[in-house]
């Protein structure tokens, strides 16, 4: 389980989380959306320690993600983020870039690494890339690429901060149809997102985003199909 | 000087007051060879400074350190808008005033690698800001320590940027240690192409050989850099 | 006061010998400019043949020490018995080294005006040498001037080598000085800054440059 407490951050003087909370549990899928700088991206960053934060508590099992006793890289073994930029490692072919963490940090032999490697990029669709370069992949294959690269650590929850956002449009559906498959196979997953629709089908809740706080928390019938508050009302119209 | 000795055609050798006499500078090949060994090793010795120096030198920069940060600037500054020459004369008769007392060769190995740290320190912070802070961002995120993310994505990206420069300053270091035998260094090739031009005044066929040398040596560290990036850096 | 044998005369000499730093860095950029554009648009027309052996012939004198071509410059002046002075000799040398370097400054410049932009000036009707006038050169200036101010920064401190060959320029006054009144701390560090006082105009006349054409953008 994720707990975010009363979580404050500030970018010097400007504050961007004002007291967020929120929990997930096991195997849940939470879509988080809002408008541009309205904090999401940063409460993700906060989670996994990437960020810090200036208020409140984030917990992950239990661990408190900020606290000087933490052992920072070992908990991140077990959160797994995808970022908007794909942030392929380019010296790499798509093979190394999924290994490369399970060996140098999971401390795994060669043969184990690159056949969990295998493993997962079958997973995502990317099988036959194994020894491409990921220069050659397009958007999509290369933000594929990125998930299996997280998915390699096994980790219990993965964090996506608007991974789509950044494709071309063909290609979103590729991107959505993976986040899909993991959420059918019981994966706990934070998705960011502008795609409501995705948004709507596929997140147990859905929380909504508003100068630094979760303005509305729900199940997507309620969030989206039938707002509490106006200002959640308003958002959606905006997008749809 | 009498009018007919002038602006002869230079292949008409029997006719003018100077023969060349290319067999002593075939003969004296081996002596220069030599020399041009210890060119090498010098040149390679530089840079390998160089390359450490400029490293701390262009984090000594980046960090928010004024005082390190001035240190580096002072040093940069210096080896960029002074000549080589000036670098290697401060040390051989700068060092001498305070009691410091260094001989031809530590001089010009000293002077070309303060040179050397000079320009490479731009090089290299230039090198660091292409490598996108994302990408350090990505591999800690995968549970990677910091120095385990420097070592794996940062260098190797970092090397990839750097590479031409490297090779170009290490060129350069190579032309760069002739001007050890104007403070009297005798071991390197144009010091040993002067001792042998002092004693038989054969200037032109013993610079000429010393030329054609570094010329091919310049030539094969170009090729070969060639080859090595493109075996390392096949993305 | 600091105790010095440094006299005003001697300071006078290092002035001296700065004017013939400067002198010798005019001509050869000079002469060096000139010819490498001739040579640099030469190759950036010319067909890949010519290119190749243009390009060899230039890269030798990126090749082998400054130091040496003086040497051979000056040897093989005696040698065809030129009445010639050694300043002159200098300033040739340094100019062919120089033009190797500015051809290949002037050639990235010509090549980096996009081909488009000079089709469109053709497709208006401008003849060759138009286009060239009133497209390429603006653009290749503002794109090379950096690069050339660099390699005026280098010839200036290039020019220290001449003193091998008999010519008394800044360093080599320095040297003099420094032999006969044994202070080579003060002595070398007010030639350093003579140097850096040489420089810095020329280097800031090149940022001043480039950000006043940026403007234009």
């Amino acid at each position: 389980m994720i707990e975010v407490a009363d979580v404050h951050k500030s970018f010097g003087a400007l504050e961007v989380l004002k007291g967020v909370s929120m929990t997930v549990q096991k195997g849940e899928v939470v879509s988080v959306i809002g408008g541009s700088g309205s904090g999401k991206s940063t409460l993700l960053m906060c989670i996994n320690g990437l960020e810090d934060i200036h208020g409140g508590r984030i917990t992950v099992d239990g661990v408190d993600v900020h606290a000087r006793t933490t052992d920072i890289n070992k908990l991140r073994r077990r959160i797994g983020i995808v970022f908007q930029q794909w942030n392929a490692f380019p010296h790499l072919t798509v093979q190394e870039n999924v290994m490369l963490a399970p060996r140098k940090v999971l401390g795994k032999g060669r043969d184990e690494a690159a056949h969990i490697a295998s493993l997962q990029l079958r997973h995502v669709g990317l099988a036959d890339k194994l020894d491409v370069y990921p220069g050659k992949l397009s958007g999509g294959q290369q933000q594929r690429m990125a998930i299996a690269r997280a998915l390699a650590m096994s980790p219990d929850y993965m964090l996506f901060d608007e991974v789509t956002s950044a494709l071309d449009p063909q290609l979103v559906g590729e991107v959505l149809d993976t986040l899909r498959m993991l959420s059918s196979e019981g994966m706990t997953m934070i998705v960011v997102t502008h795609e409501i629709g995705f948004a709507r089908d596929v997140s147990h809740r859905v929380a909504f985003f508003r100068s630094g706080r979760i303005h509305e928390i729900g199940p997507p019938e309620q969030v989206i199909g039938n707002s509490r508050e106006p200002e959640t009302a308003e958002f959606l119209k905006s997008v749809l | 000087m009498p009018a007919d000795r002038a602006l002869r055609n230079p292949r008409d050798v029997s006719a003018m007051n100077y023969t060349f006499h290319w067999h002593q500078a075939l003969e004296a090949l081996p002596a220069m060879l030599a020399g041009a060994l210890v060119t090498v090793e010098t040149a390679l010795l530089s840079m390998l400074i160089g390359i450490a120096c400029g490293i701390g030198l262009a984090l000594a920069h980046n960090s928010g350190n004024r005082l390190a940060r001035g240190f580096a600037t002072t040093w940069v500054e210096t080896a960029r808008n002074t000549p080589a020459l000036f670098q290697i004369y401060m040390t051989y008769f700068g060092l001498g005033s305070l009691g410091i007392f260094v001989d031809s060769y530590p001089a010009l190995l000293i002077g070309i690698s303060f040179n050397n740290a000079g320009y490479l320190a731009e090089t290299f912070r230039g090198g660091l800001r292409a490598v996108p802070p994302t990408q350090m961002r990505a591999a800690r995120s995968l549970g990677m320590s910091a120095p385990q993310a420097f070592r794996l994505i940062v260098l190797p990206q970092l090397l990839r940027t750097v590479f031409h420069p490297l090779t170009n300053q290490m060129v350069w270091a190579i032309l760069m240690t002739s001007l050890g035998v104007v403070v009297g260094l005798n071991s390197d090739l144009t010091g040993v192409t002067q001792e042998l031009n002092v004693r038989t005044f054969r200037t032109f066929e013993f610079f000429a050989m010393a030329a054609i040398i570094y010329y091919l040596i310049t030539k094969f560290v170009t090729l070969a850099s060639r080859l090595v990036a493109a075996r390392l850096f096949r993305y | 006061m600091i105790e010095t044998d440094f006299s005003t005369t001697d300071l006078l000499f290092m002035l001296h010998g700065a004017g013939v730093t400067l002198a010798l860095t005019f001509w050869a950029v000079l002469g060096g400019t000139l010819l490498g554009l001739v040579l640099g648009l030469l190759r950036a027309v010319s067909p890949w043949w010519i290119n190749a052996v243009l390009g060899a012939v230039l890269d030798v004198f990126r090749s082998i020490p400054l130091l040496i071509q003086f040497i051979l410059a000056n040897s093989f002046k005696s040698i065809l018995g030129l009445d010639i002075s050694a300043f002159e000799v200098a300033c040739v040398m340094l100019a062919l080294y120089t033009s190797s370097y500015c051809t290949e400054i002037v050639r990235a410049g010509v090549l980096a005006v996009p081909a488009t932009t000079r089709r469109a000036a053709r497709s208006l009707g401008m003849t060759w040498w138009q286009d060239l006038r009133y497209i390429v050169f603006p653009n290749a200036l503002r794109v090379s001037l950096p690069t050339w101010t660099g390699l005026t920064l280098g010839v200036l401190k290039d020019t220290s080598l001449v003193l091998w060959i008999g010519i008394v320029e800044l360093l080599r006054a320095s040297q003099v000085i420094v032999t006969r009144i044994q202070e080579p701390l003060l002595v070398l560090g007010i030639c350093g800054l003579i140097y850096f006082l040489m420089s810095f105009p020329i280097s800031r006349l090149g940022a001043h440059l480039e950000t006043r054409w940026r403007e234009y953008d």
